[in-house]
């Protein structure tokens, strides 16, 4: 055949057998269908790993209680109990290596988030008992009359 | 035109080389490979969410963020919380501000102050990742960054991804963001890293009302498992066919 014809066709199978080759060298050994089907499935073994190894940040109250035994039990009887202790206190990470403290939320704000009475009669929010921001105690920290761990009022 | 014996061979072998060698691009698997492959799992991961019990506090939408270093100011979430208020003049006022990470503290939606005695109905949706069982947004991907475990949970391999932003399109949902740090897409790994520990997701454990939880389909005896056989539960957009694999309690039908 013309050599007009063929030289593209060879320039064409050279490029494809270089992508072919270049990927074998570059798309790491463990990529293949790992999942289901190669529609779904189809990526780095690796980076399963890669997610596993991911640091967790939030350690629970059974990791709380092992040292302040005396502020979760207070907490276990109270209508509170429910609440992560790290909901307030702040993700532990790997306390107490590293972070000495963890700081705590004492801001008005935080309670609002359930405790602003919104007024919603069929969600579970107008079951909350709720103050009226604008109302109750303006500016006051909630935690000054209220013990989050077991909110009953404060007894002066 | 005329064509001899010789130059009929050489064109057709070389014809023929050509159209197989972008075969040798396929990546042929043995029977074993390919069994092992799509190995069954003991575990398939669900959530189920129980809107009737949302007050809306955005305890989840916080801890997953901290958890999974998501910005913490930048208008991205892996989940978020939704309020839906329909009020009395049948209007329906939808917000989600920051995603709900702060909480909904007052009635005001996008400037305009609602009263509540105005308020017919009002209810919280969390939202996020469905990890469906066909997800388009793993479909789309051009370079397989983004797959589907053996328990069904739609990770995307950060080392791979080079932030197309195809799949962040293709999500019906919305749950996939570009990671303005890390530069890829990012989503809901169902907190692959606390599951595979034997931990809940962040978003469940930090729920005070047990509106999320987590369910292994494949265990009968999961109470959450039990709850989505046995009771009346619902998916978001079940239309476009990708089965979510988040179910909902308590929907309503102007949550989309």
């Amino acid at each position: 055949m013309k050599w007009h014809v063929l030289h593209p066709l060879w320039v064409t199978i050279a490029v494809i057998g270089l992508i072919i080759f270049g990927g074998r060298l570059l798309v790491p050994d463990d990529f293949g269908v790992h999942g289901r089907n190669f529609t779904y499935g189809y990526h780095r073994l690796g980076s399963i790993q890669d997610w596993k190894d991911f640091s967790v940040k939030y350690q629970g109250r059974d990791a709380c209680v092992q040292c302040h035994e005396e502020n979760v039990q207070l907490n276990n009887v109270s209508v509170h109990s429910a609440i992560q202790c790290e909901n307030c206190h702040g993700p532990a990470v790997n306390h107490p290596g590293g972070v000495q403290s963890l700081t705590v939320d004492t801001s008005r704000e935080l309670c609002l988030r359930c405790h602003a009475q919104l007024g919603y009669p069929n969600s579970n929010r107008g079951a909350m008992p709720g103050i009226e921001d604008r109302r109750h105690r303006r500016r006051r920290e909630c935690s000054t009359c209220h013990d989050p761990h077991s909110p009953k009022e404060r007894s002066e | 035109m005329t064509c001899s014996r010789r130059d009929f061979l050489k064109e057709a072998v070389s014809t023929t080389a050509a159209s197989v060698l972008p075969l040798g691009a396929f990546v042929f698997l043995s029977t074993e490979e390919a069994k092992a492959a799509v190995a069954d799992s003991e575990a398939r991961y669900a959530f189920l969410i129980d809107t009737n019990k949302c007050v809306g506090c955005g305890m989840c939408v916080k801890a997953c963020k901290n958890e999974n270093e998501v910005p913490y100011d930048a208008p991205v979430t892996r989940m978020w919380v939704e309020r839906y208020i329909f009020t009395k003049d049948g209007k329906l006022h939808i917000d989600s501000p920051m995603g709900g990470r702060d909480g909904f503290t007052d009635n005001e939606v996008y400037g305009e102050d609602i009263d509540p005695d105005d308020i017919a109905k009002a209810f919280f949706v969390p939202k996020g990742c469905n990890h469906c069982d066909n997800p388009p947004c793993v479909q789309v991907c051009p370079v397989g960054a983004t797959y589907q475990t053996k328990e069904g949970v739609v990770l995307v391999d950060r080392d791979w991804c080079m932030g197309c932003a195809y799949c962040i399109m293709a999500c019906p949902f919305g749950a996939r963001y570009f990671h303005p740090v890390e530069k890829v897409a990012d989503k809901c790994t169902f907190c692959y890293h606390r599951i595979s520990k034997g931990l809940q997701p962040a978003c469940v454990q930090s729920c005070a009302f047990g509106a999320r939880r987590i369910a292994n389909l494949k265990d009968p005896d999961d109470p959450a498992t039990k709850i989505i056989t046995t009771e009346r539960v619902a998916v978001l957009k079940d239309l476009y066919g990708t089965k979510p694999h988040a179910f909902y309690l308590g929907l309503d039908h102007d949550v989309r």
